[in-house]
């Protein structure tokens, strides 16, 4: 290691202007959007006094709130399987040589370059609620195929209507973790599948010893991924139903209280939002950051 | 020196030696080759309806036949004298041109002056460390991950005390602040590849930690720069939150105006509003098709971000 002030003085400098900023623009705001959480501010007006975690408990015992919580679940839920279901397969279809193959890889990614705006406009549609003769979108297709009975109101519907919003954010990022996953199949070194069928082992053997269990490290970072963009779901919402009950997010709601100058209130569900991407995102960085000091 | 993208293209595997059950074999590649098929049909439907419905004058605009071709030419009005498929367009043009204008002028520097700021942290965070310079990455990570919703009310409150413009002006700033921590970490990741040796020949020779930055990484930096250069355009370019939250309607980004078209949009000129996401998405999409493989690349280096 290099000693001195001369030595590390220069860099340290040149990393600084980051550190304050950083310092500033996400730590100190994080701090004060804490503080503003524990006033009183529920308008304009500047805070009087200091209520503790009195915003925290009556926002949990609200019903908007859990009802918005119960949506990012069951939203979490379809999003986490669908785009594993998917990255995977297609990965898996693609790693064994498919001609055409950059084709296939291109389209499949190709909606992780739009924006969630954009694509929530031709979903808004797809996923119109209208039924029978009004229907359009997927209800429409459905009825033409003579499928009729799959109709169903989409995101209206009371309990499984967040799985609905789902469908689009799996089209737009089933691709990435397909990306992800067909990294890691070619991580795989050749010689270790070669040894493995040297050793007499069937396709499937191969794939369900020697392969997927080196696949689990990547799975784990999808995971994490896509869990930790999944608690932060709101362009999409917004751009297919606008903020609305039914479809209410943290996200979103803390969107709502802002507009409506609930100052206090925003600032709590919006801490409560980090603290569930802490609760994912800190155990993993130091799961990474530890093997990554291992490998050196 | 380049990104691997992981997944470049490797020579096919030789076929499996044919043994005595050739049909399975085959059936089973059909079977994959017909499924891929479907899903590529399946990922593509959106993008489909998107230009039909474009083309389409409103009066065409109707749930039975929606997912039909456009009966008449684009030019041709559904009634006498009446708007046409090709109004769609013109109208989502005149809705979105302003803002498309003003969302390069936000995200091509922004993408410009946070790679090169990652460029300096992720140097000297990789090849010319001081002590504890693990913690600070950490520091500067953890800023990647946090949604901005944490931080927005007391920047929203920020941004009225110091009466900053809701133009791109303030957005500019803060996707380069917040770009920070990707582009850090993209560019150490990158600078991890390059030889120690070269660093400490250059300190032989007595160059300093700017001039070997300057005159020996710099000039090896090109495939960093391309993938958070794409990385940053494309997150800038597809903003919403901070649009929606710092930003207004008037002077606000290409989001911000699209939503507003598609919002406002009855069911008689859906077709503009869809016209309007094609024009929305038309500059990440060349991005994406000219720069595919490094898009990947930065996908991966990236690993982290929504």
């Amino acid at each position: 290691m290099r000693k001195g002030v001369r030595n590390w003085g220069p860099p340290l400098l040149l990393v600084s202007p980051t550190i304050v900023i950083l310092g500033i623009f996400v730590y100190g705001l994080i701090g004060a959007n804490v503080s503003v959480s524990l006033s009183d501010r529920h308008s304009l007006s500047p805070a009087e006094s200091f209520v503790g975690l009195d915003n925290y408990f009556s926002l949990f015992a609200e019903e908007r709130f859990q009802h918005s919580l119960y949506n990012l679940g069951i939203f979490t839920l379809f999003f986490l399987v669908g785009t594993m279901l998917f990255g995977f397969l297609w990965a898996w279809m693609l790693d064994k040589g498919v001609s055409a193959e950059g084709v296939f890889r291109s389209v499949y990614l190709f909606p992780m370059a739009i924006s969630f705006i954009a694509s929530g406009v031709v979903w808004r549609w797809l996923l119109n609620s209208a039924e029978g003769d009004r229907a359009s979108g997927l209800n429409r297709i459905f009825e033409s195929l003579g499928l009729g009975f799959l109709q169903n109101p989409w995101w209206n519907d009371p309990t499984w209507g967040m799985a609905a919003i789902a469908l689009p954010a799996i089209w737009q990022l089933a691709g990435y973790v397909m990306a992800l996953f067909l990294s890691g199949f070619r991580g795989i070194p050749d010689e270790l599948r070669e040894a493995a069928r040297m050793d007499g082992a069937s396709e499937w053997k191969l794939y369900r010893h020697v392969v997927f269990p080196q696949l689990s490290p990547v799975a784990l970072s999808a995971l994490v991924i896509i869990g930790h963009m999944s608690l932060k779901v709101f362009d999409l919402i917004m751009a297919i139903t606008k903020s609305i009950y039914q479809t209410e997010v943290p996200a979103t709601y803390m969107w709502v209280a802002l507009t409506s100058n609930d100052y206090a209130k925003a600032a709590t569900i919006a801490t409560v939002l980090l603290l569930f991407v802490a609760v994912l995102i800190i155990p993993y960085l130091i799961h990474t950051s530890r093997s990554e000091k291992a490998q050196r | 020196m380049t990104i691997s993208t992981g997944i470049d293209r490797k020579p096919a595997p030789e076929p499996a030696p044919l043994t005595g059950r050739p049909s399975r074999v085959t059936l089973g590649r059909t079977a994959k080759y017909v499924l891929l098929i479907l899903f590529l049909v399946v990922v593509l439907m959106p993008v489909y309806v998107l230009v039909v419905t474009s083309l389409k004058p409103p009066q065409d605009v109707n749930p039975a036949t929606s997912w039909g071709l456009p009966v008449r030419w684009p030019w041709e009005p559904a009634l006498e004298g009446g708007a046409t498929g090709f109004d769609n367009w013109s109208l989502a043009w005149d809705a979105l041109s302003p803002a498309i204008a003003r969302t390069f002028l936000l995200a091509i520097p922004a993408a410009i002056i946070s790679s090169f700021l990652g460029a300096m942290n992720g140097f000297v965070l990789s090849r010319w460390r001081f002590p504890r310079a693990d913690w600070v990455f950490t520091f500067i990570l953890f800023g990647m991950f946090i949604p901005y919703q944490a931080i927005m009310t007391p920047l929203v409150q920020m941004k009225t005390s110091l009466g900053l413009p809701s133009g791109i002006s303030t957005l500019l700033v803060v996707h380069i602040i917040y770009g920070l921590p990707i582009c850090t970490l993209i560019f150490r990741n990158y600078y991890t590849g390059i030889p120690m040796e070269l660093m400490e020949a250059s300190r032989v020779d007595g160059a300093g930690m700017l001039r070997t930055f300057a005159s020996i990484v710099l000039p090896l930096s090109l495939p960093g720069f391309v993938v958070t250069i794409i990385w940053q355009f494309t997150s800038a370019w597809n903003d919403f939150l901070f649009a929606l939250f710092l930003s207004n309607q008037r002077e606000g980004p290409v989001s911000l105006a699209l939503n507003n078209l598609a919002q406002g949009a009855q069911l008689a000129n859906y077709g503009s509003a869809m016209a309007g996401a094609l024009l929305a998405s038309l500059p990440t999409l060349v991005v994406y098709i000219v720069l595919g493989k490094y898009f990947i690349g930065g996908l991966m280096s990236g690993s982290v971000k929504s």
